[in-house]
């Protein structure tokens, strides 16, 4: 039902309510735009709760931000823009028609973001081996501050829901993966590329800010 | 297509066939074909279903609630089972019924024909907006059922994370819900921008679909923040991380502060897109160009955007900045004004104009009494040390249910009534629906005019008892209640009857020169069986019907229609 039969010319992605290629490429770009927007104002909630905390306990920010490894952080930040590099190269392949160059940068990124999970994971473990827990399960005694658990409560918040979209943007590069090995995608049509690859940069532009309001703070 | 900016069009005169043997209600049968569709008008009926039965067992709680307040002390419900009842109505009736009631099962149904398209951008995307309404509602009955939720609908903080009730649940639905609600946001603007048909220039562009499209943003910017909200809400209920726990170092205001970052654009979600059918139907009833075209279409946007900045005019008892106040106080007046606007624009167009008095237009000027009356509460409400008297009062509940009933509900009715036609292709009892809007109008105001009084003397809001004084307010409210109910039940009658037996209705059944009335009725599975090309505003009266309806001539499936008389070559854009 989706699939039309516009005219005897149209192409088989082309759905049936809309005039013509282009038409139907600008929706889908200009809906993943605006539902970029939101995701930023999803995040805007906890960087604004992250701002009033810090107004509110400044010293507690510079001390507990000692307990994460900035190396590592690091680490995961180049990683991040590493797969956004790439995920930009697999479009251009896509525009290109070259649908090997186009999967080949597909398994990159799937990789460079399970190496950041990875390492996600292992800082967590370093924290929860501590009793670095969010909230009331707080337990850690390194830190001169009663307030502390806010602070991990604020870090697990944001870095937690930054990492539940790291792992929804592999499900979907997966999903872009079986389609391009399927042969879906080429010079005319490579718009779930386009568009996945706009919500992998904004996943990677969130990262960007948290890396130094969490990491870097003294 | 060629793109070049401007092209001549052969355009066609189309006359919309009369009670068409195939139409989107009988295109597919069945209960899958419902199930499965991704038609927006029949995503917009399931949702107008859906909203139908959630104002129904709202409106059911109002009434308990009303007959527990018919006398002091307890009568048949205690105080904590109040306190459930009172925020299933609230939570049910904001969330359920009003945040999706115009903009997701009118809007649905009427913009992509507004519009002349065949379909929202995105109608994969609609259907599964229906479906995760559908879940967020499932997961709040669930909530309902085992062990219901006491914090009225606001879910303030610290009360709300530790009651024994089952807010998680109930916080998760609407945290799922507003997941539908952005999707329908997001869907709007893309089909807006990018789905018009050839001619529908911005300054052509129906009020509604303006409406629709400050509704959108707002749906769009202030839901995530709900949903972040909710999230840490959970997050506060299931790990306890503290953020709005003042024992752990967190700060409930900031909940507040949330809350209405969201709820109060939320309330203008629901009126904004009120706003958009009055327009229409004030117009077609009144056989005249609309005043003040783009002054209504720009001031919806001004609403929309100053909606942003008011919400700490909530928190003025909440221990806020005496300077935060202040600038939150006046930017509360500044929403006065678009609104305003708007009145006036419609009362203009009102004037000698050629008034027909059928159901639509009896409720559209039931609105303009009813919100005038809830808007100037409003302000009243908005002015520093009236609200300190006035907080958490009966004068803000029956501010509020002006707004929202006397508002939004008044203009869903009209809209409901003036499409009723073209979604079903039947007409309905006029003589039952004066009587029922007569009813409605008389138990509203007896209902709500009452509680402005009692409200004022010092009725504080979410009592299950109060002190005798307040007995004759609460006894007419209640009276009020039941008539408005009697009013609703009359209204199911006879839509039913409307339905099952209703006389067929022509395609343009109120003389409208707007664009959905160029189509069948029911309308066509595509909406139209041509492209339309359109040349003059959906508000011009003054202009010869035939001039309006026109579209490309041959058809969307391929085939073309002989074109027997070429009646214009019209020079319009292109698609927009």
């Amino acid at each position: 039902m989706a699939h039309s039969t516009a005219s005897s010319s149209a192409p088989a992605h082309l759905q049936h309510h809309f005039v013509d290629s282009d038409q139907q490429f600008e929706s889908s770009k200009m809906g993943m735009w605006i539902f970029l927007v939101t995701e930023i104002l999803f995040f805007g909630g906890l960087f604004a709760a992250y701002i009033v905390y810090r107004a509110w306990y400044p010293d507690l920010y510079v001390q507990a931000s000692t307990q994460l490894d900035t190396f590592w952080g690091a680490v995961n930040t180049a990683v991040l823009i590493g797969s956004s590099l790439t995920v930009a190269m697999a479009i251009r392949s896509a525009q290109l028609n070259q649908i090997k160059g186009l999967i080949i940068n597909l398994y990159i990124t799937i990789g460079l973001a399970f190496t950041f999970m990875v390492i996600k994971y292992f800082e967590y473990v370093h924290k929860f081996e501590k009793g670095i827990f969010p909230g009331q399960y707080y337990t850690y005694e390194g830190i001169a501050h009663e307030k502390a658990n806010i602070f991990f409560s604020i870090y697990y918040m944001m870095t937690g829901l930054h990492g539940l979209h790291v792992i929804i943007g592999i499900g979907l590069m997966i999903w872009l993966l079986v389609k391009a090995k399927k042969g879906a995608f080429s010079a005319e049509y490579y718009t779930p590329v386009e568009i996945t690859g706009l919500y992998w940069h904004l996943v990677d532009v969130i990262w960007i800010f948290l890396f130094p309001l969490l990491y870097l703070i003294d | 297509m060629e793109t070049s900016a401007l092209k001549r069009l052969q355009v066609q005169r189309f006359k919309p066939e009369e009670n068409p043997e195939i139409h989107y209600l009988n295109s597919e049968r069945g209960l899958w074909s419902w199930l499965s569709t991704v038609d927006h008008k029949r995503i917009g009926l399931m949702y107008l279903a859906s909203i139908a039965i959630f104002f129904f067992i709202g409106g059911v709680l109002a009434l308990v609630l009303r007959t527990e307040l018919l006398s002091p002390a307890q009568s048949f419900l205690d105080a904590d089972v109040y306190n459930q009842v009172f925020t299933l109505h609230g939570a049910i009736m904001i969330f359920f019924f009003l945040v999706p009631s115009v903009p997701a099962a009118l809007g649905n149904f009427i913009l992509p024909i507004q519009l002349g398209a065949k379909d929202v951008a995105f109608p994969r995307l609609n259907l599964a907006s229906f479906y995760i309404y559908t879940i967020g509602t499932v997961f709040t009955l669930v909530a309902i059922i085992t062990g219901a939720v006491d914090t009225g609908w606001t879910f303030y903080t610290p009360y709300s994370t530790e009651t024994g009730t089952n807010v998680l649940l109930m916080t998760l639905g609407i945290f799922i819900l507003g997941f539908s609600s952005i999707l329908t946001g997001v869907n709007f603007i893309v089909t807006i921008h990018k789905m018009r048909a050839p001619g529908m220039t911005w300054s052509k562009l129906p009020l509604n679909v303006w409406s629709l499209y400050a509704t959108s943003i707002i749906q769009v910017l202030a839901t995530p923040v709900l949903a972040i909200t909710l999230l840490l809400l959970v997050m506060e209920r299931a790990l306890g991380i503290g953020i709005f726990d003042p024992a752990l170092g967190g700060d409930p205001v900031l909940f507040q502060h949330f809350f209405w970052f969201y709820s109060h654009p939320a309330v203008y979600i629901m009126i904004v897109p009120g706003f958009g059918v009055i327009s229409e139907v004030i117009s077609t009833f009144s056989r005249k160009h609309i005043f003040g075209y783009w002054a209504i279409a720009l001031s919806s946007l001004a609403i929309a955007f100053i909606g942003f900045l008011v919400w700490g005019h909530h928190m003025f008892t909440a221990g806020q900045s005496s300077l935060a106040s202040m600038v939150f106080s006046f930017l509360t007046f500044l929403v006065g004004i678009p609104t305003g606007i708007k009145i006036f624009n419609w009362l203009a167009t009102m004037y000698k104009g050629s008034i027909d008095l059928k159901a639509p237009m009896l409720y559209a000027m039931v609105f303009l009494f009813l919100f005038t009356i809830g808007g100037f509460t409003g302000i009243m409400l908005g002015a520093l040390s009236v609200d300190i008297h006035l907080h958490d009062t009966y004068f803000v509940v029956a501010h509020f249910h002006y707004v929202m009933m006397g508002g939004m509900v008044m203009a869903l009715l009209a809209g409901l009534h003036y499409w009723w036609p073209k979604m079903f292709g039947k007409m309905y009892s006029e003589v039952y629906a004066r009587i029922s809007c007569a009813l409605i109008f008389i138990g509203f105001n007896l209902a709500f005019l009452p509680q402005f009084v009692m409200g004022a003397q010092g009725m504080p809001r979410r009592y299950f008892n109060y002190i005798d004084q307040f007995q004759p307010f609460h006894q007419l409210s209640t009276m009020g209640a039941y008539i408005m109910g009697v009013g609703f039940v009359i209204m199911f009658f006879y839509l039913l009857h409307s339905l099952v037996r209703g006389e067929k209705a022509a395609s343009n059944p109120w003389g409208s020169r707007a664009l959905e009335w160029q189509t069948t009725s029911p309308a066509a599975p595509h909406n139209f069986e041509h492209t339309p090309v359109v040349i003059h505003g959906p508000y011009d009266y003054h202009k010869p019907m035939s001039e309006f309806q026109l579209g490309i001539a041959h058809g969307h499936h391929g085939e073309s229609h002989q074109p027997e008389t070429l009646e214009t070559v019209a020079e319009t854009g292109t698609r927009p």
